[in-house]
């Protein structure tokens, strides 16, 4: 499996007993693996394990069987090779904004006179338009901006893979937006290899290559494997006007709202292989896209009711 | 706006202490009764109600204590006579020595039973245990051991500055925000830069709100203690004026200790702003 840059396999995490009473596990089976510069979006609903997928790969939390391997190495506790975007943005509100950026550079680059890192990082933080803030503590800046600070954090480390919990979550759409944009401008010029948590199907069509379709906890797995076939060079501005663009959102939606409960139990594994999760393009095959027939019958109107558009 | 409302609270607050000051003229004006004035007042003097005496220091005889005590801070006439100056430097002094050897063991021992659960548990009922007692009840084991009154002074303010600091060091140190944690960890940052860059900063508002109650507690008790041991310090000087039964004495000792306090308190309330942070 060491083709790939990153490969995770048979994943598992069950959390230790609450009151003697033994947890089911929240996510099992799970494979998946990441090539260099691609960009990966995991969806799935709360409750299916995606941040702590996420905190086993960035070595902040430990799976209960399985691995990870990067690079042709073990995922072994946190490494300054996974730069990490938190969804509460983490900055350290007693440092400035250009002092939170050098902590970390701080970190990769012990050796690095002080005006070099100030450099570095100043040039970091222009790319993500903060150049006149950087003197700023985090208190004065908008919630965007401070989502800003800690994406340049993790690219001015220049990490090998970058990992991102939400990172958009608590933004308004507006905000969000102009993010997005820029991250999409980083990561074409950059090539990083980014691995994405989000809710938001827009902004996993708008940014990743790929996206996890990831079923519903307990036992939750990888259900697909979301290829996004429009072309690398997309814009928010005009990504809806891609015919692509509704065949991919209409699967995603469907998924989330139809199908993302019928994986769990025996019946599914009969069609479903968590192994080797079915690849599918829905921009290009449109309707052809697998589906799991037998159970699909079944959500009827009221579990409509409790995701629309997620 | 609040500059109106500072001059506002500022005049009020000088009319009651106009008040306060008239009220108590008042009520140590000499009485002159009628069987008083009949009688020999040498006699009345030896009864000790004469005219000369007053039962209570007027605040004109307090005021000519402030006065005099104040012109002259730093002189020193022997063992039994020294400048208000001299006595609250000597306070001042071994609530100094105190203080720091407190934070120099709260702080470590505090950081390092913060960043672990076991010790934590582990240290908690010995702390609890200590935490109550009284100062005070320490002098004699105190002054047994150590054999002399000024270090058991400054043992006495050790031990009981030392129990608000442990305890907000473990807690600001055990409750630093888990994502900042993470980020030093995701940085592979070292234990130390750890230590000095991450959870101290973030942990010291608290840390200080533990200094600042330490300090207003050695302050306490070091009048206290001095009351005990004697010697020098402000404590000593209230007891020795009582001994005295020079009240206008003990009176302006009470109003020094009280400003000093404040003046402490103000210090370290100054200090916590500087390390608190917006989030």
């Amino acid at each position: 499996m060491s083709t790939h840059f990153l490969s995770v396999e048979n994943l598992k995490k069950v959390f230790p007993p609450t009151n003697g009473v033994a947890n089911l596990p929240v996510f099992e089976d799970i494979h998946f693996h990441i090539d260099k510069g691609e960009f990966v979006c995991i969806i799935g609903h709360s409750g299916c394990g995606k941040t702590t997928i996420l905190n086993v790969l960035a070595g902040l939390d430990e799976a209960s069987a399985g691995e990870a391997f990067m690079d042709g190495r073990e995922v072994r506790g946190p490494s300054l090779d996974r730069g990490v975007v938190f969804q509460s943005h983490a900055l350290m509100p007693w440092m400035s904004v250009l002092g939170n950026v050098a902590f970390a550079v701080k970190s990769k680059w012990p050796d690095w006179s002080q005006e070099k890192i100030n450099e570095h990082c100043t040039r970091y933080l222009e790319m993500v338009g903060l150049g006149h803030a950087i003197h700023k503590k985090p208190a004065e800046l908008s919630g965007g901006m401070k989502q800003r600070v800690g994406i340049a954090r993790a690219f001015a480390i220049q990490p090998k893979m970058l990992l991102l919990d939400e990172p958009f979550g608590a933004l308004d759409a507006l905000t969000r937006g102009t993010i997005q944009d820029e991250l999409l401008k980083i990561v074409q010029a950059t090539h990083q290899t980014v691995f994405m948590i989000t809710h938001d199907v827009d902004e996993a069509i708008l940014l990743a290559d790929k996206i996890l379709l990831m079923s519903n906890g307990p036992h939750a797995k990888i259900a697909e494997i979301v290829e996004v076939t429009m072309p690398r060079s997309r814009t928010r501005s005009g990504i809806h006007h891609d015919p692509q663009y509704y065949m991919i959102r209409n699967h995603l939606v469907d998924f989330l709202v139809n199908r993302s409960k019928t994986y769990a139990g025996a019946e599914a594994e009969m069609f479903h292989d968590a192994k080797n999760p079915p690849v599918v393009r829905p921009g290009l095959d449109g309707e052809l896209a697998p589906v799991l027939t037998l159970t699909a019958e079944k959500p009827a109107a009221q579990a409509l009711k409790h995701v629309v558009n997620q | 706006m609040s500059g109106k409302l500072k001059l506002k609270a500022a005049f009020i607050s000088l009319m009651m202490l106009a008040i306060f000051l008239g009220a108590w003229h008042l009520a140590t004006q000499p009485k002159e009764s009628a069987v008083q004035a009949a009688t020999d007042s040498e006699y009345a003097a030896m009864m000790g109600k004469g005219k000369e005496q007053s039962g209570f220091p007027a605040p004109a005889k307090v005021g000519h204590a402030f006065v005099e005590y104040l012109a002259d801070p730093f002189y020193d006439k022997g063992p039994n006579d020294k400048g208000i100056g001299i006595q609250i430097a000597h306070s001042l002094g071994r609530v100094a020595v105190g203080f720091l050897l407190a934070v120099a063991v709260a702080l470590p021992v505090g950081f390092m039973i913060g960043m672990s659960p076991l010790l934590f548990q582990a240290f908690n009922p010995f702390i609890q245990v200590l935490k109550p007692i009284s100062p005070l009840a320490w002098m004699p084991l105190a002054l047994y051991s150590l054999k002399d009154s000024d270090i058991s002074g400054i043992f006495v303010i050790f031990i009981c500055s030392i129990w608000p600091m442990l305890i907000n060091t473990a807690f600001g140190v055990a409750s630093v925000r888990r994502d900042w944690i993470n980020v030093a960890r995701t940085l592979e940052v070292n234990p130390l830069r750890k230590a000095f860059l991450v959870i101290l900063p973030a942990a010291a508002p608290t840390i200080l709100t533990g200094m600042r109650i330490s300090m207003g507690i050695a302050w306490l008790v070091i009048v206290a203690a001095e009351m005990l041991v004697g010697g020098t310090g402000i404590g000593y000087f209230v007891w020795n004026e009582w001994n005295n039964l020079a009240l206008p004495n003990v009176i302006f000792a009470v109003v020094m200790i009280g400003i000093v306090g404040m003046i402490l308190d103000l210090f370290f309330g100054w200090l916590q702003k500087l390390v608190t942070y917006r989030e």
